[in-house]
């Protein structure tokens, strides 16, 4: 769902950018609009150029730091933290670029209270199998979306995933946790 | 009659200025370039320009103007690594030098550039050889040679051009010298002074060789006959351009293939 306004539950917050790279954002929604259109008309020029080259995760993400920089340094910036991901010479990447320009890349990112609560659930994780299968990091993504919608007050039970391995760039929506509220009834005054 | 005479004068200047060549093999692409000098007190001219970590240029024509593009070029590259940290790809390095050039073929008042270039790059298509010109065409070649009684050089690559792909990078150069040396005139030989090479490869990033290192390659064909440099006597076998000239009285072997086992490192 969209933040502090669950009334919107259907928006999508993951976008494709090529076989090899997409992005998830958070933040001002107009803002995703405007730099999803910028992305999609370069990456339409691109496919133009027809020359066999095509934008690479590192470099989406090398763009899209100094767009970011560029515009807070121009007291204008885009009010967004964006999350880029996929596979560059066969290996995984996923970097961080938020409003203010920062940006960096690791095994595990997360934005917002996903840096709280699921980024150290991902860390433990990576730290105890780098080599994870794709089934089970989706499952463990499952988790954490499952404790962010336990813990944060303004989500909703359902999200979307995008996956990008070296066979393409696939988006999985939606996607509804498993979940158990027996411990409602140890609450005082509720039945 | 449908021509731009502008146009045509400019290529003039590019015939006229000297020699450079260019080719690649599978792993590496190379440029080597015949450095002239205006007088006997000036030094002679450089040719060969470094562009980028993965890209160069060898020059022929208009020196001004070619310092011109190769700023131009350098100011590209160094914008897309800064952009998207990532090298430019040669193929759209060359296509803006293009555009670049073609905007002064038509607009009142400018003249086209008078230089012609043979760009030299590595990217992750491989290595690279274009051509291009005043007209603003450009030409990806496997091997190419422009300037002064080039046609030579073309000639002894075109024969050769089989053997590029799985070249090494020494017997590579080996020719490039080699058709270098078809365009010199007369008793006129390669030297350290007049002779520059360039090359860039996979795991070479673009390096020039000039003066003195130029000198271990020359070493390598020295001695060769040269289908140019051969005796009165043999006048008539010289005007047909045979790789190298058959002298049968000469102990030495005049086929360049053969020539490459013995000279192996």
């Amino acid at each position: 769902s969209y933040g502090a306004l669950a009334r919107y539950r259907n928006l999508s917050r993951v976008m494709k950018v090529n076989d090899s790279a997409a992005i998830g954002i958070s933040g001002d929604y107009a803002d995703y609009q405007f730099m999803k259109s910028v992305i999609e008309q370069r990456v339409i020029d691109e496919e133009c150029l027809n020359d066999g080259f095509q934008y690479t995760p590192k470099s989406l993400f090398s763009w899209m730091t100094r767009v970011l920089y560029n515009r807070r340094s121009n007291f204008n910036p885009l009010w967004n933290t964006f999350i880029v991901g996929g596979v560059q010479d066969g290996e995984p990447f996923l970097g961080y670029i938020d409003k203010i320009g920062v940006a960096y890349n690791d095994p595990t990112i997360a934005s917002g209270y996903g840096a709280y609560i699921a980024a150290p659930l991902l860390r433990d994780a990576f730290e105890a199998n780098p080599k994870m299968s794709l089934a089970e990091a989706e499952k463990k993504i499952d988790e954490c979306m499952k404790v962010l919608y336990y813990r944060d007050a303004r989500s909703l039970n359902k999200y979307e995933v995008a996956i990008v391995t070296k066979d393409g760039t696939m988006i999985k929506s939606p996607i509804v946790s498993e979940t158990n509220w027996e411990v409602a009834h140890m609450i005082k005054g509720y039945e | 009659q449908g021509r731009i005479h502008q146009i045509e004068y400019a290529m003039e200047a590019v015939k006229q200025g000297s020699a450079t060549v260019g080719l690649k093999s599978k792993s590496h692409a190379i440029l080597v370039a015949l450095k002239r000098a205006s007088s006997e007190l000036a030094a002679h001219q450089k040719k060969i320009i470094p562009i980028d970590d993965h890209i160069g240029v060898s020059i022929a024509g208009l020196t001004a103007d070619a310092r011109l593009l190769s700023n131009f070029m350098r100011s590209e590259c160094l914008n897309s690594r800064y952009a998207y940290d990532s090298p430019l790809p040669v193929s759209r390095l060359v296509s803006a030098v293009g555009n670049k050039s073609q905007i002064p073929t038509q607009r009142y008042g400018r003249r086209p550039f008078g230089v012609g270039l043979l760009v030299a790059g590595y990217d992750d298509q491989g290595p690279h050889i274009y051509q291009t010109c005043p007209s603003a065409n450009y030409y990806d070649c496997k091997a190419m040679a422009i300037g002064a009684r080039s046609q030579s050089a073309r000639t002894y690559v075109e024969k050769h051009l089989d053997k590029f792909l799985e070249c090494s990078l020494d017997e590579l150069i080996k020719h490039g010298l080699r058709a270098l040396r078809e365009t010199l005139p007369q008793e006129v030989e390669l030297t350290t002074k007049n002779c520059s090479l360039g090359i860039v490869g996979k795991d070479m990033e673009f390096t020039i060789y000039d003066d003195d290192d130029v000198q271990k390659y020359l070493a390598m064909i020295e001695g060769e006959e040269r289908s140019r440099a051969a005796p009165p006597a043999d006048q008539a076998a010289m005007d047909t351009q045979e790789g190298e000239g058959q002298q049968p009285a000469d102990p030495q072997p005049a086929d360049p293939a053969v020539e490459e086992q013995g000279m192996e490192h």
